[in-house]
């Protein structure tokens, strides 16, 4: 599977506006645990929106769950998954 | 005799400034996306009050996915709605995969308690809960 380095690039730039991790977001490893960085179901929200108004996307129901945004690489699945071009 | 139950407690705690700078980083999309038209309407009809019961009622939404046991589900928030009632007390309605994930209504209560003090408000569900049939395996 392709690692996607511009679509993760995208995906940090996100986390960083607007996760409010408790670690630098562009510096993150693809699968580094993003609640254990400090990601709230709050900052999950905004997460998710500033990932809908870049990609003009909607998360469907059944991506609305902590799992897919657990880590870049989960994230990435989803986008990937939606039809995102990587 | 009924079936057995078991209480269940969710509880979320969330920064009312934080949710007044979603509201201003996404506009309406923000609310549209979590809330129902009538939880938009309550909340929004006092502008100095609307980010403090948007996040009031984003904690119950997350104190109830915690009660339920449905964080990994895949939940609409729009299918947890907080009810306020004229004497000013807040329950939860379920729709839709919420209601049916949670159990059918007869299956289980529910209580709703928010609060908010200064910068922050917090939710606590509590949730009875039919139990499960007890299974048992032989060795």
């Amino acid at each position: 599977m392709s690692t996607a380095p511009a679509l993760d690039e995208k995906i940090k730039t996100v986390l960083r506006d607007h996760g409010r991790l408790n670690k630098d977001a562009m510096s993150l490893n693809p699968d580094a645990d993003l609640y254990q960085a400090g990601l709230t179901s709050h900052a999950s929200v905004n997460v998710m929106l500033g990932l809908e108004g870049l990609f003009d996307i909607e998360f469907p129901d059944q991506m609305l769950n902590r799992s897919v945004f657990s880590s870049v690489q989960a994230i990435r699945s989803a986008l990937l998954e939606l039809g995102v071009a990587a | 005799m009924g079936q057995p139950e078991r209480l269940r407690v969710g509880i979320d705690l969330v920064q009312i400034s934080r949710i007044r700078e979603s509201i201003a980083a996404f506009g309406e999309r923000f609310a549209q996306r979590l809330f129902t038209a009538e939880e938009i309407a309550y909340a929004g009809a006092e502008e100095a009050l609307a980010a403090e019961r948007f996040a009031a009622r984003f904690a119950a939404k997350e104190a109830a996915l915690k009660a339920f046991g449905l964080s990994h589900a895949g939940i609409d928030w729009r299918e947890i709605e907080v009810l306020r009632h004229a004497d000013g007390h807040c329950s939860l309605r379920l729709h839709g995969k919420a209601n049916s994930l949670a159990g059918a209504p007869l299956d289980h209560e529910t209580a709703l308690s928010l609060s908010h003090d200064g910068d922050y408000a917090v939710a606590i569900v509590t949730a009875l809960i039919a139990a499960p049939p007890i299974t048992t395996h032989s060795h």
